[in-house]
This record gives C-alpha cells, structure tokens and sequence, in this order.
C-alpha cells in the first residue's frame, strides 16, 4: 500500500533527435511532462498551433467518417465488445502508417462527401416526386402546359376547385360560342380543364373562369406534360443510380474502416505529442524535457536515452513546492478499489494512500449489505467469466471493475452462507411446495438468521463500524508518524483511542444499553473503574492537547473543549453503520417475498413454470436493486465515516505523456 | 365494549402496514418520476451518462422498498402472512404506531433526496468525472430513511413481543 516515489526529470537533447526522442518518451510512458523552467533569451517555447488545427481537423474528419459509415454499413459488435478491449497494433504498422496516411485522409473526406451526395440526391428525389404530383394530372394533355393560343384562338390550361362535368362548364360559357371545353383529369378536389376560345372572346371568357375559382397550373412548361413526366422519371432514375453508386462506393470503403480509425489514434497521439512540444523550452539546436518519473522507471530511461541520442539526463528528488502526481501501487487485492478512491479524491501531500486500508472493509461491507450466496455467487460468477473471457484483451480499468465486484461478490457469499441466505428462502420455499418437505430449514445459518435477531445483527453492525472507524483513526496515526508528527500521534489519535474504547467498555457497563443490544458482557468491576478513570484522563488530556496550535490559552481550552465534543460527531457515525442491517434485511425480505409470491402462483400444472418466471424475474430485480444500494452505501461509509477520520485527498493522479488512443493499442516490438 | 374493540385490533395493524407500503411507495414513485424528467434532459446531451444518471435517480426509490419492508414484517406477524391474529385493540394501535416512522420519515426523505440527487445530476452534467462526489450528497439524506426503517422494525418485532 503505498504510492510510488517520484522524481523530477530533465531531458537534454540535440533537436534532429526531437521526434525520435519524443515518439519513445510517448510508447514508454512513464513521464508526465510539465514546465519546470523559465523561458529565457537563449530557450523559449514555440507555437505550434496551426498544426494542431490541422491535426484536430484530421480527427475531426476521421470521427465523422466513421460515424457515417457506421450508419451505411454497421459494424459486427457484440454486446459484450466493451469487455474485449482495443486492438493491439505491432509497432511496425504504426511506422508504415505514414505512407498510407494521405489516402486515408482522402478517403475520409471523400466518405463524408458522399454522405453529403447521397443527402442531396435524395432531397432531389423528393423535389422531383412532388413535380410529378402537380404534373400527373395533366398527363393527358397533349399539348404544353404554357400553351396560351394561336393566332385566332386564346387556350386556358388551369384547375377548377371541385369535381365539375362539362355540361356545367359547357352552361356557364354558352354565350361566348364557339368554343372547346376538354376536362383532362377530375378529382374530388379539383378538375382540370383546357378551354379554347376565340381571341375576341378572351378576356370575357376569362372572367367567367375566374368567376369559377379558375386557377393556372403552378408549373409551366413548353413541352407536353406527358414528355414532361418521361423526362422527370428519367431524371429521378439518374439521380437514384447516383445515389446507389454513391452508397456503394460508401460499402466499398468498410474495408478500410480499420485504417479511418487508425487515422483517428494516429493524430490523436501525434496531437498529443504537439502539445507536449509546445511547453518545450527549445533554442535554436537543443531542447529541454521537463517532468515528473516514477523512480522505478527512472534510471532505465536514463539509460536508453543517453545510449540512444546524444542527450543528457538528470534526475532530482521532487522540491518541498512540488505538486508530485500520484501513482498508486498496489496489490491485485486491493488495487481494483483504486478507481473508488479517485473518484473521492486521490490523495494530496503527504498523505498515505488508503487502498489497502479500506479494501478488505470495502468488500466486507458491500457483502454484508447484500448478503446473498446466491447473488453473490451469480456477480462473482460473471465477473470471473468477463476476466477469464477477455483476460488478454481487457483494458485495465475495466480489469479492475470485474475484479472489484468479483471480490464484493465473494464476500456476499460468505455472508450469505453466514446468514444462510440463497435467493432469499428458495430452497426451503422449493421443498416445501413442490416436495412437501417439512424438515426446514434445509441448511440452517452459518451464524444466525438476521430476520430473527435483528438487535444481535444491529450490535454486529455498530461493531463493525467501531473496527472501521478505529482503523480510520489509526491511518491518521500513520500518516502523522510519516509527517514526522510524534506528538501528534499521542494527542490526536492515542489519547482518542483510550478515550473511544473506555466509553465503549462504559457503555457496555450501563444496564440499559446491554438490555436494548439483547447482550450480557459481564464486565469485571475492576475494569470499569479502569475505563471510568482512561476515560476521564483522557478527555482532559484532549481538552488540554486539541487546541494546541492556538498560543492563547483561554482559545486553547475552547477548542479543546470542541474538539472533545466530536465523541457525539462518533457516535452518529456508529449509528450510521445501522444501515448494514436495514440494507442486508431488505435484500433477504423482498427475496423471501417473491419466493412467496412465486410459491402461490406453483399450483396446477403450470404452476412450475409461473414459479420459475416469478422467482427469474423477481430476484433480477431485486439483485439490480440492492447491488445499487450496497454499491452507494458501501461508497458512503467509506468516504464519510472512514476518510472522515483521516483522508482529505486533493492530489493529481499521474498522467504520463503516452499513447492514449481510442481502437488501438501500439504494442512495443522487443527491440 | 373493549372486546367488540378488539376485534378491531388487526384492523388497525393492516393499515398501519399498508400505509407503510403506500405513503413511501407514492414519495419514492414521484421522486423517481422527478429524477427521471431531470436526467432526460442531461441524456438528450449526453447520452453516455445514461449508467450515471440511472443510479442518481433510482436513488430516491429506496424509500418505497423500505416501506414493503415494514409492511412486509408486520403482516408476517399479524396472521396475513403468518404469525397469529390475535390482536388486541391496543396492540393493533402500537402496529400502527410503530410503522409510522417509515411512513412520514420515508416519504419526506425521498423527497428530499430526489431533490439532492437532481441537483447532483447538475455537477454530472458539467463534470461527469465527479461521479464518487455527485452520488454522496443524495445518499447523505438517505440516511434518515435507514434510521426510520431500522427504528420501525425494531419496534414492529419489539411489539410482537408485547402481551396484551
């Protein structure tokens, strides 16, 4: 349990080895960079930004050619392609990527123009559909739908609102004879008519129309509409070829989708490494790499660097200023909870790391709560399965889920045994209704059933919390000793462990509070005037100690005072360990609910059936719940209760200058 | 008198149980409700947040559980589903009585959780990082639910002891 030491690294090379050196600094990733030093007349840093732009553009480029064609040809990806992890790409890929690079990039923009093609043509389509709509009706003319007249004679082409015969048209025009009325399509909700008349009567048969709601086509064209229409069908036909070559073209390139997403880390990680340049100090023929190293790491980069490239390493112990990232180290065990303490907080200057600490508490407390064999064996189960499926693939962070609710899955197996607790009652429910069995039940607990004795199960759970809460208080006393805080130690957390551990031995002496907990400790009369006497000694000691970095001794004792005070701040903490019980019950009652409730429905010949879908989905459910609530209480307990008593945090956590990409994982050739 | 009153006694256990069920269950059901119409807004942006966002909102439902928790014990021991049914008139009350903490404290704190639990989806909106911190300030407020349901079953079971 520890954090890895760090040290301060300084790199000084000869510029043509720049890249070279920088590409080996990002694969080894062990150095997080960051500017010690000062810009001078000699040093100064550059700009590098249009490349960056230009890089972030490729990005850009690369996710949305990506994204398009996963929306044209998808990707075969199972449910569980989140456990697999990325790729692994040999280093020599990586390299010959850049021969390769310029294509790639026209592909992507090509992708995402034809993206815009296919969007194109097909509001084209609708354009010209929705021509055909208003021409159709008119196919049966024969003559343009511009057709206004020959010398003698004036035509209207136009719609009449409403279905009309000719005879009715015929009637209104009647006076203006000669004439020649066509109907060339009706409708129910209009009727298009040619009307031809001579010139003289023009404007007189006009107003008649008009007078009948006549209104002209919205289109006008000097070709048939028949033609008209052959020719839009023909349009439609080329603009849908178009479309379809443009999709094929799209499937065509699934076969490079591998290197648009390898275009998508390879600027990534050359970004990346733009940024890392940009905070560079570089004079004309040298630069200078500052940051931080793990120790372990350090002089093995040293080596290879200086044999590699004429350069110079230094290593410094971190200055007392120093922001030193941190970088955990700890055993399979524990270090899965790693990712529970960061998102806490991880811890800032000279604080120990408390993984180890709180990892056997963590998982003790996640399988109190839900306290299950049979859940616990169906999370242990799955987990083990994930890690043992995917075990070369996984990214670590995901390793790390799995094995943590692997491990909180083994410990809901033992409480679940302890408690004797499978899907609830099932197998007692089971033998009951469907063997008639009466022996029940059919194992007994471990220890005891908590439904039975819940105030023995509430005094287990305040215990728990006074063992959690003690070894809060002694990682405080661990870390004073590392902070060289010896005095500290007798005053914080010595004289708050007489002080904690008399009253409990006091309370325990107290009738009323061993009549509520249901025990009997018997405690011999000599030790509880011993506690009477630790506890009043130590109090005093806490009131004249707890305020000690005031210098006035009035505010010295005021503080003391609060400070002692704080045991009521404890004892709301013991209480909070209740929700143990209350958590851990609720699992075991609404399972023996359903088990219930799937026993009532077993009757007849389906009942078997009912029984088994009642008692699948029921304890789905109430597994989904519980985990849910043992997950955020056991989260709470901890960061509450435990960091309460010693962990701020309000540190970095070690980012290394590296290759973070998305698909894939340049795997180092052993040179 | 008193023994036409007794005859009332189970009466009052089953609607001290079923309002154990129903006040929580109705709180729990809007504060989810709540929470749910707040985390689709920050989905419609996001929608990586979805796992998040569902454990912030499903938080405030833990009221309703706790609720069938105390109904559930009480009918276990009233004879509805199991235990005897000889309840007196008085025990009936301390039944009722003591199913109340869970009824009032569970419906007020899930309420108030949803609330928190909104609010949380906020810093997950903007820093989805912070989950650990997001998720602690609307599991603070649960606590009082815990300390009602636990104050419940001690005296539902405590009552049970009772003989008169």
């Amino acid at each position: 349990m520890a954090l890895l030491q760090m040290q301060r690294i300084y790199i000084y090379a000869l510029k043509k080895d720049r890249k070279q050196i920088l590409e080996l600094l990002q694969r080894r990733g062990v150095v997080e960079v960051r500017s010690m030093l000062k810009e001078d007349k000699v040093f100064s840093k550059s700009d590098f930004s249009v490349v960056k732009q230009s890089l972030e553009r490729n990005i850009s480029i690369a996710e949305d050619s990506l994204n398009i064609l996963n929306s044209y040809v998808k990707e075969d990806s199972s449910l569980l392609s989140a456990l697999q992890g990325r790729k692994e790409l040999p280093v020599e890929v990586y390299d010959s990527f850049r021969e390769k690079y310029k294509p790639t990039v026209d592909i992507a923009k090509r992708i995402i123009e034809l993206s815009k093609i296919i969007a194109e043509g097909k509001a084209e389509v609708l354009r010209l559909q929705t021509q055909i709509e208003i021409i159709s009706p008119w196919v049966n003319l024969d003559i343009p739908l511009s057709f206004k007249g020959t010398k003698y004679t004036a035509g209207f082409i136009g719609t009449l609102p409403k279905p009309w015969t000719l005879e009715e048209i015929y009637e209104r025009l009647a006076q203006y004879m000669p004439l020649d009325v066509n109907i060339i399509s009706s409708s129910k909700e209009q009727t298009c008519i040619f009307v031809l008349c001579l010139n003289n009567n023009k404007d007189k048969v006009y107003e008649i129309l008009r007078g009948m709601d006549f209104s002209h086509p919205s289109v006008s064209i000097d070709i048939p509409p028949a033609e008209q229409l052959k020719s839009i069908m023909q349009q439609i036909d080329e603009v849908k070829k178009n479309i379809d070559a443009s999709i094929a073209e799209m499937e065509s390139y699934d076969e490079i989708r591998n290197d648009l997403k390898f275009l998508y880390d390879y600027d990534t990680m050359r970004l990346e490494k733009y940024e890392v340049l940009e905070t560079l100090l570089q004079s004309k023929n040298v630069f200078i790499i500052t940051g931080f190293i793990p120790k372990k790491d350090s002089n093995a980069l040293k080596e290879e660097l200086t044999t590699k490239f004429e350069s110079v390493v230094e290593l410094e112990e971190p200055r007392k200023k120093d922001d030193v990232p941190v970088l955990y180290k700890n055993n399979g065990f524990s270090e899965p909870l790693e990712g529970i303490v960061n998102s806490y907080s991880p811890p800032g200057k000279g604080e120990v790391d408390p993984t180890a600490a709180m990892s056997i508490f963590y998982y003790a407390l996640f399988g109190l709560m839900l306290s299950d064999a049979g859940y616990g064996l169906l999370i242990a189960l799955a987990c083990a399965l994930g890690l043992y499926k995917f075990r070369d693939t996984m990214e670590r962070s995901m390793k790390n889920t799995l094995k943590m609710y692997m491990y909180c899955g083994i410990a809901t197996i033992f409480w679940g045994i302890m408690f004797s607790s499978y899907f609830g009652d099932i197998f007692d429910v089971v033998a009951k209704t469907f063997f008639g069995v009466t022996d029940l039940p059919i194992i007994p607990p471990l220890w005891f059933y908590p439904v039975e004795k819940p105030m023995l199960m509430l005094t287990f759970s305040m215990a728990i919390g006074i063992v959690h809460l003690l070894t809060g208080l002694a990682m405080k006393g661990y870390q004073m000793a590392k902070q060289r805080d010896y005095m500290g130690i007798i005053y914080d957390v010595l004289l708050w462990y007489i002080l904690l551990i008399s009253s409990v031995v006091l309370l325990l002496s107290m009738k009323m509070i061993t009549n509520i907990l249901g025990v009997n400790p018997n405690i011999p009369d000599v030790l509880i005037d011993a506690a009477k006497i630790a506890f009043l000694v130590s109090a005093a000691g806490i009131v004249l100690t707890n305020g000690r970095e005031s210098k006035n001794w009035f505010k010295r004792i005021l503080k003391g005072l609060y400070a002692l005070y704080g045991l009521s701040g404890y004892l709301s903490d013991v209480l909070s360990y209740s929700r143990l019980l209350a958590l851990g019950l609720a699992t075991g009652i609404i399972g023996t609910v359903v088990n219930q409730m799937a026993a009532m429905a077993s009757g007849g010949v389906l009942g078997p059936v009912f029984f088994t879908i009642i008692v699948v989905l029921g304890h789905f459910l109430n597994l989904a719940i519980n985990a849910l609530g043992a997950y955020v209480h056991t989260n709470r307990l901890q960061y509450v209760e435990f960091f309460g008593k010693f962990y701020e945090g309000g540190g970095k956590v070690f980012k290394p200058f590296s290759i973070n990409t998305k698909y894939y994982n340049v795997k180092e050739s052993t040179e | 008198m008193m023994e036409i009153l007794n005859d009332y006694g189970i009466v009052l256990a089953v609607i001290g149980a079923a309002l154990a069920a129903l006040i929580p269950g109705i709180a729990s059901a809007k504060a989810v409700s709540k929470g749910g119409i707040a985390g689709a807004g920050i989905i419609t942006e996001n929608p990586s947040l979805f796992g998040k966002v569902l454990i912030l909102q499903l938080l405030p439902g833990t009221q309703g559980i706790y609720g069938l928790i105390i109904a559930f014990i009480t009918f276990s021991q009233i004879g509805v589903l199991g235990g005897s049914n000889d309840i007196s008139f008085v025990k009936g009350l301390l039944y009722l009585a003591a199913c109340i903490p869970i009824i009032i404290v569970g419906y007020t704190s899930a309420i108030r959780q949803c609330n928190a639990a909104i609010s949380s989806m906020g810093i997950l909106a903007k820093r989805p990082d912070q989950f650990g911190k997001a998720m602690i300030f609307p599991a603070m407020v649960e606590t009082y639910a815990i300390l009602a349901t636990l104050i419940s079953i001690l005296a539902v079971n405590g009552v049970s002891g009772i003989n008169i």
